[in-house]
């Protein structure tokens, strides 16, 4: 039976005990991850050794890092990934910048919402893939084709996304602004745009993700620099190694990339203290 | 009814339409507020005290009917209106500070003078040592107040309070309603109140307007005098006239109920 006050200092309080409680789960867990990571790759490496499964097809990790050492040495593989990470990066602000805009648009104006309303939810569920072709025919193979690629995948969801955002505001919240004296556009700055900052945050989120798929569509079909066209390029030769050093790139960058976004919302959140 | 009105409704009708059709909701009302006068206006629910508040503070335009005021100083421009909702709607993304400032930032009258004053309300308030705290850290009284705050920093020479207190429980509603109404009863501001309590409206008000049933008209007016050492609400509702207004209320609301 433990004592209701523990005044013995050397031992530890609830608090603490809880506390390392914690701590240990978390340490648990991330052991387990690493583990997980860890015994895959030395699975994989010796299933290839021992021929259980054929190296040429399915690579194992030692050649993936050789591969990658010498793709360093060379400096090659900066400028495909610099690219990719370029395009990934503009197509995403770009993203941003036009569902910010449209959706504020469609807010202001409840008529041009109703008329665009069925063309926003047909381009939102038409496969943006289709529309690559259209994209290399039109604008040439190059950044700026990958770029509207990577936008066409993520801009119609995205501002369908933020404007559902700005009209789930509480409109008792509105009616306050107007009662004390303000306008559409004090509405809007003072109480829509803070109040939806939330969701429009997990709408980033997802974002990023799709503007990747978008980049490497586009890099599939008009590119000769970037990780998605080295896939293709190392599907095409056989060299598998390559396909394969891409895919776990792409796993970094996309993991990089959803971080890097989680960092900025824990610091907005915390600014905002929402 | 007196000459010397701030305010004067006549014959105010509003109807909201649908697709389905039109409901009348306010038919023929009319009334007048003297200046410095606290009006509570009570009826059954649903009957649109709501919407004659939104008419009131030119939120909604009335369909019919006129709006007319009479400024103490002589003026006949529409008095600045202050409008307290059910709910404080502070901004959890602002400080208490930046709250009640946000009337002062809409209208673009951050002045020195005016910012004085806000200071000083925040100071006969009691909110002080909270300027820089979020709103989710005050107690729901509090609360109110900086609402009231909010609403006062503009200076509006007429308050409409739509049921702030409803969205309180039963013994904080008691006591903020209490400590608002002495608050707003220092600034000598005319004041229309709506609520479904009727004994908030006894013990606040110089006057009660029952409506009836929608369509809604003015049923009665009951004059409110009590005699009381004191002015507090809390003590009003022992003053030996209370229970005579109360059933009298009562009695004109339930008829309106029942025959719905």
């Amino acid at each position: 039976m433990k004592k209701p006050f523990n005044n013995d200092p050397a031992e530890p309080t609830r608090q603490e005990l809880f506390m390392r409680q914690h701590h240990r789960h978390h340490h648990q867990i991330a052991v387990m991850r690493l583990l997980l990571l860890v015994l895959f790759l030395i699975l994989w490496e010796i299933c290839s050794r021992t021929g259980v499964i054929d190296s040429f097809f399915f690579s194992s990790p030692s050649m993936v890092l050789e591969l990658l050492w010498d793709m360093c040495r060379d400096y090659s593989i900066f400028g495909h990934l610099g690219i990719t990470l370029f395009e990934t990066l503009a197509s995403f602000l770009l993203v941003f910048l036009i569902s910010l805009v449209t959706a504020t648009l469609l807010w202001y104006s409840t008529r041009l919402s109703e008329i665009l309303e069925p063309y926003l939810v047909m381009l939102n569920s038409l496969p943006k893939s289709a529309l690559a072709p259209l994209f290399i025919v039109w604008l040439g193979t190059g950044t700026t084709t990958i770029i509207v690629a990577g936008i066409s995948v993520a801009v119609f969801g995205s501002i369908i996304s933020f404007y559902a955002a700005f009209r789930q505001c509480d409109p008792e919240k509105i009616t306050l602004i107007y009662t004390l004296g303000g306008s559409k556009k004090d509405v809007f700055c003072k109480v829509v745009l803070p109040s939806s900052i939330p969701l429009l945050l997990s709408t980033i989120k997802v974002n990023i993700g799709l503007a990747l798929v978008g980049v490497i569509i586009g890099e599939f079909l008009a590119a000769r620099k970037g990780l998605g066209y080295l896939i293709i390029y190392g599907s095409q030769v056989f060299r598998l190694n390559l396909v394969i050093l891409n895919i776990l790139l792409l796993c970094g960058i996309a993991m990089g990339f959803y971080k890097g976004i989680q960092m900025i919302e824990h610091y907005i959140r915390k600014e905002m203290q929402l | 009814m007196t000459t010397n009105y701030m305010l004067r409704l006549r014959n105010i009708c509003y109807a909201y339409h649908t697709l389905y059709g039109e409901t009348n909701v306010l038919d023929n009302i009319s009334f007048d507020v003297t200046a410095g006068e606290f009006v509570a206006v009570v009826g059954p629910s649903g009957c649109g005290k709501s919407t004659l508040l939104s008419i009131i503070a030119g939120l909604l335009s009335p369909e019919d009917g006129t709006i007319a005021v009479n400024n103490p100083d002589g003026s006949l421009h529409y008095p600045r209106v202050g409008y307290m909702l059910q709910h404080d709607h502070l901004f959890e993304w602002r400080s208490i500070y930046k709250n009640v400032i946000l009337g002062l930032e809409i209208s673009h009258m951050l002045t020195e003078e005016r910012l004085a004053y806000v200071n000083q309300l925040l100071a006969d308030y009691g909110l002080e040592q909270f300027r820089d705290k979020r709103p989710s850290e005050l107690s729901g009284g509090m609360k109110q107040r900086a609402a009231l705050i909010r609403t006062l920093a503009l200076d509006p020479q007429l308050l409409l309070l739509d049921e702030p207190f409803s969205a309180l429980d039963y013994q904080t509603r008691l006591s903020v309603s209490a400590d608002i109404c002495r608050l707003i009863r220092r600034t000598g501001k005319t004041v229309i109140l709506i609520t479904h309590d009727l004994s908030e409206a006894i013990s606040l008000a110089d006057r009660v307007i029952v409506l009836s049933r929608r369509p809604s008209t003015v049923k009665c007016e009951l004059p409110i005098h009590l005699s009381l050492a004191d002015n507090s609400p809390l003590a009003a509702r022992n003053a030996p006239e209370f229970s005579a207004y109360f059933n009298k209320l009562w009695e004109e609301i339930r008829n309106e109920e029942t025959i719905q």
